[in-house]
Parts: structure tokens; C-alpha cells; sequence
């Protein structure tokens, strides 16, 4: 693939590596955003510090990790503390800007599931459970969610809540009085969705190059909202792409094969 | 009282019963596989299982029948997807019902601080907007009596038995583990017993200052287990093998193939070491 021609994936990791700010402090979950996230760090965000739960404090890894508790995450990083500092210190003491998480499911609201579909007690699939994403969701600065669009993974009904977003829309979140002000971006494969000033509904604010609205809403559970003005998101340039590969090239020798694939 | 240098063997038949509640620890790294595998050949029964990842280690003890309930924030396979034998409980109850006590990484990271403490409960601020509040009422809120701030609480982690792996001990059986540590030394600290497996047992830890090292008189029993982590990795021993964990998606996705795979590898084999014997001869079809 030459570089200027680009998959719909690599799209929503570039504009996902996009959103972190050089400088920020920023709480890493696994997969998609780990990928991001060392995107950004490898591209406009050298300064950027990266934590992982497992304990490792501005980790700059040189492949992606498989798992949340890489070797490469501990060799790389500044520092190692145990899991509870991470998230007594470091996450509930105030000191990160950004969570960076992905999610099973999503509703209108930004609140997002990864327990259960269907009922808890006997559910349909059972998914792997919370992690860290309910404290990551209450206690980063904001909020960054990238996850594929689909009409199963963007609902109109949550099964289970597991991590808060702006919980029923229109301040409600604010009135829980969590620290954090919650998710300000989902950058998918097909967009960019913001909440909305006030009702915090999530909003297409940009159609990726050549994504059409009605795509969109074919991929989404529920009737989705367009911005006034929706901006066309501007496509990977050559050094956010070559950085991409080249990473993904050195994860897959690292690792053998089935790279990319999030825990 | 300084730890006991035993077999795992040993040590397992000392200080696991059935119905207890025990922790096997190790985020990623350092997970306590021969020890898990000790526990399913002496075919231990109704034990709570405390863990923030039950990763393969738990999948294979709750398929093996050892398990009846599991305290836990994360359960999957790393890097692959789901744990058939961990969904076949919950979906299916088979082997037999599992009990689930849900809670996040901050909650079960707090609760084994808190029970280190010798606290009762633990605090933190979190939960708020979360659905697991209205499936775990072990979950519940506190006011603060300083502030007026109304925080989560989670009852403190006591197992009766915490397990982990780590790098070294003396022959007096302190030991130092290093790299990414986890909830490790919290475990320990939580538990009525410990059993610490380690790559080596060596005359000079050299640990330099701020080192964690766990007191020998703060564990039960310490036992040297070369490779008592594989598949999982040790930090400056060897490597996470990642294909087994691919593997594994394969072996546990029925019950006859995983029931095939702990025969052969754990219920037929004597110890660990023969454990690793087996587990590098192909099997029949290839799989090991």
C-alpha cells in the first residue's frame, strides 16, 4: 500500500493519536488506544507520559504491547510502581489528563459496557469486566474512547453500564460530582463524535475522507445527531503513516503474528 | 517464624484446604502457573478465587471443578479474547455454578492494600455511574466525616492462602521480585498463609535499597520452581509465550479438549517438572 493510500483503521488510529497533546499524562488501556497513544508519542507528542495499570509510569515501548503487563511496557518506562500506587496516587491523586480506553459497547451518552450483553446473571456473552475503565472514566482529567463503529457496538440501550460517560445527558454527570469531566471525543472508523455542550449527546463532528452521513447511520443504534458544520477529518499524512507501519511492522516481528489484537 | 524452603507439593497440601478463599497473583508477569496446576492435581474443591486478572491460570482451575465463586475485575485472555472455560461457568454453569463478586482493578488494588492493613474495608473514590454498584452489594458508600464526601468502600481482601511467583530468595527464604510487581507484595501481606515459588534460590539476594523484598518471616513457605511462571513471563529469566496463550483459545473452547489437555498435562504428570516434559512433546494432533 503506498503511503498515501490508507485503511479505514489506520485512519481512526491516526486521528486518534491526534487527540493526545504533547505533555500529557495520559492512562493507557490496551489495544486500540495503546496504539494510539504510542503513535502520538512516536509522532507529535514525543514528550507525551504514558501509564499502564499494571504499573509502569511513562513507558515508551518499541513494539505495542500484547498485554497490559509487557516486559517491554517495565524496560521502557521511568518507572515501575505497584498497581495500587497507580491507581491510588497517580489516577485518584488528580495527576492524570487523559484516560485513553476502548469499549465492547457505547450508548448516546458515552457510557460504555464491557461486562455483559444481556442479563448479568445470565448473560448472552459475557465480556471480560471493568479493569480499570469505572476509576479512568471518573478520575482522568477527560476522556479519549476509539472503538470501530458498528450497530452492535454503538446501541440505543446499554445491557450494563460499566463505566460512566455523561450518564443520562444534560449535566448529569456533572451532578454526580465526579472529578473528571468524561469522555470529549469517540473517534471511530468512520468519525469523530463529541458530546454536545449541553445535552452531552455524542455528535458527529467530522465524516472520515469519503464516509458518507448515511453510512453512519447505518452503523449506528440509534437515530445519530450531525453538527451543524461537519468538518471532513484530515487524512493520515505520510509521517503519521509511515510511523504507523513501521510500528505495527515491529510489533509483528516482536510477537510472531496476530498483531493489533487488544486485551 | 522463618518460611519453610518445601516442594510446592508439599507446601500445597500443608497450607491450601477446600473452601478456602485464595489469591494467585501476578499482573501479566510472574503468574503462578505451577502452583495452579498443584492445585488442580490435588484436586482441591470449593475454594473462592481472589484475582484482578483470572487469566488462563483461573480458567483452567474453575474448568478443572475447583472453584465455586470468583472475586475478580478483569477476566479474559491478554492479547487474545475470551476464556471459554470462565464463560462456560457463567453462560452454562458447568462445571458447576460460579459465584462472581465484580469489582474494578482500583477496588480489588484497594482491597488488598486495605487487608494488608489489617483494615476492615477500603476506601477509594470511584464506582459512581458504574452498574456494577447494583450487582455486588459488597460495594457500598461512606460518608467522610471530614469533608461530607461520600465515597466508595469495598470489604478488604483476607485470603486464607496467596500464592505468587518471583525471581529469587535466599536460603532463608526472604524474596525479591522485580519489574512490573502488581498486587503482589499486597497479597502476601493480605493472607493468613503464603507460598512464594521462585525461579532460584541463591546465598546473596544482593537487593539494594527500596528492592521489594518480601521477609521470610512474613511467608509461609517458599519453593524453587524454575519456569513456575510459563507461560507467563519472568522479568530477566525468560520470555511471555505468547503462543500458548493463542494456544489456549484453542485447547479451552470445548470441554473435551480441555479436559484431554489437564489430563495429560497436569493430572497425569507428577510435578511441574514433568508438567514441562509433557508440555514440550506434541500431543497426538500436535497440540501440545
Amino acid at each position: 500500500m503506498a503511503a498515501s493510500e490508507y485503511s479505514t483503521s489506520e485512519m481512526m488510529t491516526v486521528e486518534a493519536a491526534r487527540r493526545l497533546k504533547n505533555g500529557a499524562v495520559c492512562f493507557v488501556g490496551i489495544g486500540l488506544p495503546s496504539t494510539a497513544a504510542n503513535l502520538a508519542r512516536l509522532t507529535h507528542a514525543p514528550d507525551a507520559v504514558l501509564i499502564y495499570e499494571s504499573g509502569p509510569i511513562g513507558s515508551k515501548p518499541r513494539v505495542l504491547p500484547l498485554s497490559i503487563g509487557d516486559g517491554e511496557l517495565a524496560e521502557t518506562a521511568d518507572s515501575v510502581v505497584p498497581t495500587p500506587e497507580i491507581f491510588r496516587y497517580y489516577l485518584q491523586g488528580g495527576r492524570i489528563h487523559v484516560g485513553f480506553i476502548g469499549a465492547a459497547q457505547i450508548d448516546r451518552f458515552a457510557n460504555v459496557n464491557t461486562t455483559v450483553i444481556g442479563d448479568y446473571a445470565r448473560p448472552t456473552t459475557r465480556l471480560p469486566g471493568a479493569g480499570g475503565a469505572p476509576e479512568i472514566a471518573g478520575s482522568a482529567g477527560e476522556v479519549l474512547i476509539v472503538m470501530r463503529q458498528s450497530v452492535r457496538a454503538f446501541v440505543e440501550r446499554l445491557d450494563f453500564i460499566t463505566s460512566v460517560g455523561h450518564l443520562n445527558g444534560n449535566g448529569a454527570r456533572a451532578r454526580l460530582g465526579l472529578p473528571g469531566r468524561g469522555p470529549v471525543a469517540v473517534v471511530t472508523d468512520l468519525s469523530i463524535m463529541e458530546p454536545d455542550k449541553s445535552s452531552n449527546e455524542l455528535t458527529v463532528t467530522h465524516l472520515h475522507p469519503g464516509v458518507s452521513q448515511e453510512q453512519v447511520r447505518e452503523m449506528t443504534g440509534w437515530p445519530i445527531r450531525f453538527a451543524e458544520n461537519v468538518q471532513e477529518t484530515s487524512p493520515p499524512s505520510d509521517l503519521e503513516l509511515v510511523a504507523l507501519r513501521d510500528l505495527e511492522r515491529r510489533t509483528a516481528v516482536a510477537h510472531g503474528e496476530n498483531v493489533g489484537v487488544g486485551a | 517464624m522463618m518460611a519453610e524452603i518445601s516442594s510446592l507439593r508439599t507446601a500445597i497440601e500443608t497450607y491450601l484446604h477446600d473452601g478456602d478463599t485464595i489469591a494467585l497473583e501476578g499482573f501479566t508477569h510472574l503468574i503462578p502457573f505451577a502452583a495452579g496446576h498443584e492445585v488442580i492435581r490435588q484436586r482441591r474443591k470449593d475454594l473462592t478465587l481472589i484475582r484482578m486478572t483470572p487469566d488462563v491460570i483461573y480458567d483452567q482451575l474453575i474448568g478443572a471443578g475447583c472453584a465455586r465463586k470468583l472475586l475478580f475485575s478483569w477476566g479474559g485472555n491478554p492479547g487474545v479474547g475470551s476464556l471459554h472455560r470462565l464463560r462456560d461457568a457463567v453462560e452454562n454453569g458447568w462445571p458447576g455454578p460460579l459465584e462472581l463478586e465484580e469489582y474494578s482493578h482500583a477496588g480489588l488494588a484497594n482491597g488488598y492494600v486495605a487487608g494488608a492493613e489489617g483494615l476492615p474495608m477500603a476506601i477509594l473514590r470511584g464506582y459512581v455511574g458504574s452498574d456494577l454498584l447494583k450487582h455486588n452489594p459488597m460495594i457500598r458508600f461512606v460518608q467522610c466525616p471530614y469533608t461530607g464526601e461520600n465515597l466508595a468502600t469495598v470489604p478488604s481482601m483476607k485470603p486464607d492462602l496467596a500464592v505468587i511467583h518471583a525471581q529469587k530468595a535466599d536460603r532463608k527464604g526472604n524474596v525479591l521480585l522485580w519489574g512490573i510487581l502488581g498486587v503482589q507484595k499486597e497479597a502476601v501481606l493480605s493472607a493468613k498463609r503464603s507460598i512464594v515459588t521462585v525461579e532460584e534460590i541463591v546465598d546473596d539476594l544482593k537487593a539494594w535499597p527500596n528492592a521489594c523484598v518480601l521477609p521470610s518471616w512474613a511467608l509461609s513457605a517458599v519453593c524453587c520452581v524454575p519456569g513456575g511462571a510459563q507461560p507467563s513471563y519472568a522479568h530477566g529469566y525468560y520470555e511471555r509465550d505468547n503462543k500458548f496463550y493463542r494456544a489456549w483459545d484453542g485447547i479451552s473452547r470445548t470441554r473435551e479438549g480441555f479436559e484431554a489437555w489437564i489430563k495429560r498435562h497436569i493430572l497425569d504428570t507428577e510435578d511441574f517438572s514433568s508438567f514441562q516434559k509433557a508440555f514440550r512433546e506434541p500431543a497426538v494432533g500436535g497440540v501440545r
